[in-house]
């Protein structure tokens, strides 16, 4: 960064907001070093010769008439190979190394490149000198980790013919390339700088169609989302939130995770550093960390680079997308990014909007849940990205008209609804199968109907079926009874509580179910559905449901979640005795 | 010598505006010298050119602009720490009030504290065994949480943080372990309920205590936890020592906190509020926790009230999303005499998972405890149907999910105020309430436990 002569001074302090003025031509969002600590801080209003500055640190021991200076650039995060497996702080700085070099705690002032500049790749190119290229072509690769290989790029903007490259091992600020432009020779080093409030160019976007598989049973048959897609995970405290978001952060199938934890709690991304390079990734049988970037901005780290997380997490993401890989962000949570929002705007007196959140949170929200979508990356040879967004929202007291929530329905295309009653009941995943919505069913019903099972859809249509008339057959028994209801309607009610408790309930913490292929959970809804139809004709035969409930293989059915993945086929073994048992029960003379 | 200003402006609740300064910075810890030679604190809240916000801890009342004279130290609020304040006794402006000497510290420590680096933390598995059954086998406590009690006024939070403070103990032995206690704003009948308590127990001589009651001045409270959390800190990560912290009430410092802020007539959220409330408390409660490679730990039971019994208020809603959990009493299960009342339903321990099971508790716990909970939950909703419809509307089987969840409140969630029953113990008086229900019922315990486990078999 060019350091420039202009100085300011600081005239106010109030919390993590600094007014300075005699900044001259310094711009919005230029990125200042702030005290005689020179922590930084990123100016976010101007008026006339009084800029207002959000610092990223703790501004305990600042006053007035200390200095301010410019450095030149917007808020940038490093990018290139390095950011797999590493875990940064709101505005990149790499926890692991800062832990290195200041200590247990993260002092201020603590200072380290986000990527480290010693280590040596090996690069080997992919296209050769004298090769015309412009901005996405992929010059050579790298192994970054054991499953992504990282694929070095022509940044934005550049066009030229390759005056030299080479194979060899490189830090990354060696150049690996030189690029004759129209505007001169330009080295290409593996490290770019990107600035975060930016969206990363692609070549054109397209609708997402497939489904991003989560091998949760209540989000991938009911409720789907598909790579490129957006979804929020809304609920109150203790209703599965972040169990939810760790669950997709673990099995979802993209090729890369990029999770950040936005002003949460500082246990859970150490539970998180723990697990991850213990767990396997079920599809590559590599640790999950060689797949996973980390952002953790805790709860009590400084509430403005909460704020800036969230861009650092999503400017990474997208750097992985631009390489032609399917990658999953999800924010945890986008309610404190949005209460920091509303902290430094009251801070800047700005006229409040609903509950004290500034005007623009709707249009801030809905840039970022916009930077998701699968694209045909830059580069001639046409290949395609996908970024999916899954931010949890926190609502106070639970309630979902609250601004943050109704801003975030308007953007995104699936709705998890975490209910506070699920929760109470210990049914995990705690999400409302009669609020929650999915937009992506008719195109996750097309691929899955030819990948997984023609009757994918069907399946999927007759369980919601029921448990919508579950809800309505409650309302029901809670005025009239059991007793007032019909057999048939008392077995709908078993069906309903066997699709809940049997197939929609998963066990994060079981070793087998925490994580469910799409060919099991149709097999084992088909298992529930066909139970249930069998069981119809046997009443309607004259059986009685009594004595269908008390069948033992009701049972295993119970038990089928718990079948391992190499045996989904028993599944098939157990349909055939459910069925001879409920048939078994017809009366003699009805049995076919 | 530092300088000296007359040029307080503007005295507005617990602020004060100090003009013509020069050199003062954000956070700055100031000196007010009364006309009658007494001395107050303040800090600087905002500093606008020549003019310093001050908050003045022992409140405002007597001052006069033009007679107080302010002098600014230079220095954020520390506090002097060294292993003799266990067993001490400090105001909330970290002041000894026990009548024995000062402290002489070996370090001053800035009480804001510094966020531990979560590539530091270790993470809580450490199991607590606090001898009452709600917590130990369903809301289980370990070592590094931190898990807040939801209170409402008249229910006996203070005797169950008394009784989890003298039997709380971790199934090994030989580990230095004490108490630091912060009170804010409760009245004296409670404190002395505690220091009684902790008295009796011996467990005042390795406490540290931290009072500012009810009618001590309401910002001074403002400063209370995070003396009480850097002394623990002090403890915990560099004399090694196992710490539980018992913060009471954090509503009295709430309140304190929404006082400054209608003061300064910020912008308020709910309820009047001010907008950062949430990054205020995680300040509080993230600093419990576990460090790599150091001993100690600071284990966090904060104990708030719940205005109106409303959970959804923001005090308990925002702490509930900042802490590991809550145990949550309710008045109904009181009001039928049973104690400790913890509603177990919407109660909850987040890090259970992590501190339970095979080689910490037992085998079955994780089982036991999803059962017990399904059972008990579906015994309550029948219960409700058949207050409606009475009893003969309900199945059998929801019968005696009805008879379940009564023997459950009657003989698992109550227990004596003296009663410390073992974790195993308490597992086996789960499995003889479950065997009241058929073997097909229990799906959410293995089989292999079932088999092992169930009553008779």
């Amino acid at each position: 960064m060019n350091e420039r002569k202009a100085r300011g001074e600081i005239v106010k302090v109030s919390g993590p907001l600094v007014v300075a003025r005699g900044l001259g031509d310094t711009r919005m969002y230029e990125m200042v070093r702030v005290g005689e600590m020179g922590l930084y801080g990123e100016v976010i209003e101007i008026r006339g010769d009084r800029f207002s500055i959000q610092v990223y640190e703790e501004t305990g021991g600042i006053g007035p008439g200390q200095p301010v200076s410019p450095t030149g650039a917007p808020l940038t995060v490093d990018l290139g190979p390095g950011l797999i497996a590493s875990i940064f702080d709101g505005v990149q700085r790499p926890l692991d190394r800062l832990k290195a070099e200041y200590g247990d705690f993260v002092v201020r002032g603590a200072d380290a490149p986000s990527i480290d500049r010693g280590r040596k790749w090996h690069f080997t190119p992919r296209r050769k000198r004298g090769d015309r290229v412009a901005a996405g072509d992929i010059l050579g690769v790298i192994p970054e980790t054991p499953v992504i290989e990282h694929r070095v790029m022509v940044p934005p903007g550049w066009e030229g013919t390759i005056a030299s490259i080479a194979e060899g091992d490189y830090a990354v600020e060696e150049p690996v390339a030189v690029i004759g432009t129209a505007g001169g020779e330009r080295p290409l080093t593996l490290l770019v700088k990107w600035p975060v409030r930016t969206p990363r160019p692609v070549a054109r976007r397209l609708a997402p169609v497939e489904p991003l598989v989560t091998g949760q049973r209540v989000l991938d048959t009911l409720f789907p989302i598909v790579k490129g897609g957006t979804a929020c995970v809304p609920g109150p405290f203790g209703s599965g939130k972040t169990v939810v978001q760790h669950q997709l952060a673990k099995w979802a199938d993209a090729d890369l995770i990029v999770y950040v934890g936005c002003g949460e709690r500082g246990n859970e991304m150490t539970e998180v550093l723990i697990e991850f390079p213990e767990l396997a990734d079920p599809r590559s049988g590599r640790p999950l960390i060689e797949r996973t970037v980390l952002v953790a901005n805790t709860s009590n780290m400084p509430v403005a680079a909460r704020e800036a997380s969230v861009f650092t997490g999503i400017t990474m993401a997208e750097y992985y997308r631009d390489m032609g890989y399917s990658v999953a962000l999800m924010a945890d949570s986008t309610s404190r990014w949005a209460e920091a929002m509303r902290e430094m705007s009251g801070r800047l007196e700005e006229m409040p909007g609903e509950e004290g959140f500034p005007a623009y949170l709707a249009s801030r929200l809905a840039s970022f849940y916009e930077r998701a979508g699968r694209s045909v990356c830059l580069g001639s040879d046409g290949r395609e990205g996908s970024l999916s967004v899954i931010g949890a929202v926190s609502p106070p007291g639970g309630d979902l008209s609250e601004p943050v929530v109704q801003a975030t329905l308007r953007v995104v295309k699936v709705f998890w609804g975490l209910d506070d009653k699920l929760a109470g009941q210990r049914h995990f995943p705690a999400i409302n199968w009669l609020s929650s919505y999915s937009l992506y069913g008719d195109a996750v019903d097309r691929t899955c109907g030819e990948k997984v099972n023609r009757y994918w859809a069907k399946n999927r249509q007759e369980a919601m079926a029921i448990l919508k008339r579950e809800a309505e057959l409650e309302e029901l028994v809670r005025l009239v009874g059991m007793d007032a209801l019909s057999a048939q309607d008392r077995l709908l009610l078993e069906a309903a509580k066997m699709i809940r408790e049997d197939f929609l309930h998963q066990n994060a913490y079981d070793p087998v179910d925490t994580y469910t292929s799409l060919p099991k959970q149709f097999r084992i809804l088909r298992l529930i559905l066909g139970f249930y139809h069998w069981a119809y004709g046997a009443i309607a035969a004259g059986a009685e449901l009594d004595e269908i409930l008390r069948l033992p293989v009701r049972d295993e059915i119970s038990r089928a979640k718990g079948v391992p993945e190499e045996e989904v086929e028993a599944l098939d073994r157990l349909a055939e005795r459910a069925r001879a048992a409920v048939e078994g029960l017809k009366p003699s003379g009805e049995r076919s | 010598m530092r300088k000296e200003y007359l040029t307080v402006e503007n005295i507005v609740g617990p602020l004060m505006l100090v003009e013509d300064v020069r050199g003062v910075a954000y956070a700055e810890i100031a000196e007010i010298l009364m006309p009658d030679g007494s001395v107050r604190h303040g800090q600087v809240l905002e500093v606008h050119e020549d003019k310093a916000l001050v908050q003045v801890f022992e409140g405002t009342s007597g001052l006069t602009p033009g007679a107080a004279r302010v002098k600014f130290l230079g220095k954020g609020l520390q506090i002097g720490l060294s292993p003799d304040i266990v067993g001490r006794m400090f105001d909330g402006f970290g002041r000894t009030i026990d009548g024995g000497p000062p402290v002489i510290p070996e370090r001053y420590a800035d009480v804001n504290g510094v966020p531990i680096n979560p590539e530091a933390r270790d993470y809580p598995t450490e199991f607590i065994q606090t001898g009452i059954s709600t917590i130990d086998v369903l809301n289980t406590l370990v070592r590094g949480q931190k898990l807040p009690i939801f209170s409402a006024a008249g229910l006996p939070h203070p005797r169950l943080a008394a009784q989890i403070a003298r039997q709380a103990r971790v199934l090994k032995t030989g580990e230095q372990f004490a108490v630091v206690f912060a009170a804010m704003g409760i009245t004296f009948e409670e404190s002395d309920f505690f220091m009684r308590e902790f008295e009796k127990t011996g467990a005042l001589e390795r406490a540290v205590l931290f009072i500012n009651l009810a009618n001590d001045p309401p910002i001074e409270r403002i400063a209370v936890p995070k003396l009480a959390l850097t002394a623990a800190e002090y403890l915990a990560y560099e004399l090694g020592m196992h710490i539980l912290v018992i913060l009471t009430d954090m509503t009295n410092y709430c309140e304190a906190l929404r006082e400054i802020s209608a003061a300064r007539k910020e912008v308020p959220s709910r309820r009047g509020y001010p907008g950062y409330l949430y990054t205020d408390l995680s300040m509080i409660y993230e600093r419990a926790g576990r460090i790599k490679g150091r001993g100690g730990s600071i284990t966090q039971m904060p104990i708030l009230s719940m205005p109106e019994d409303d959970k959804t208020h923001p005090i308990p809603d925002l702490t509930g999303y900042i802490t590991e959990g809550q145990i949550l009493l309710s008045r109904p299960l009181f009001n039928e005499g049973i104690y400790p009342p913890v509603d177990v339903l919407p109660s909850l321990s987040r890090l259970k998972d992590r501190g339970t099971g095979e080689g910490k508790t037992r085998e079955d716990h994780a089982g036991v405890m999803n059962q017990l909970y399904a059972a008990y939950a579906r015994g309550r909703s029948a219960k409700e149907i058949a207050v409606v419809l009475g009893e003969s509307a309900l199945s059998e089987t929801d019968r005696l999910y009805v008879q379940f969840s009564g023997r459950f409140e009657r003989e698992f969630i109550a227990q004596g105020e003296g009663e410390n029953r073992e974790i195993a113990a308490a597992l086996d008086l789960g499995w003889r309430l479950l065997g009241m229900l058929p073997k097909g019922e229990l799906k959410r315990i293995k089989e292999a436990y079932i088999e092992k486990y169930y009553p008779g078999a």
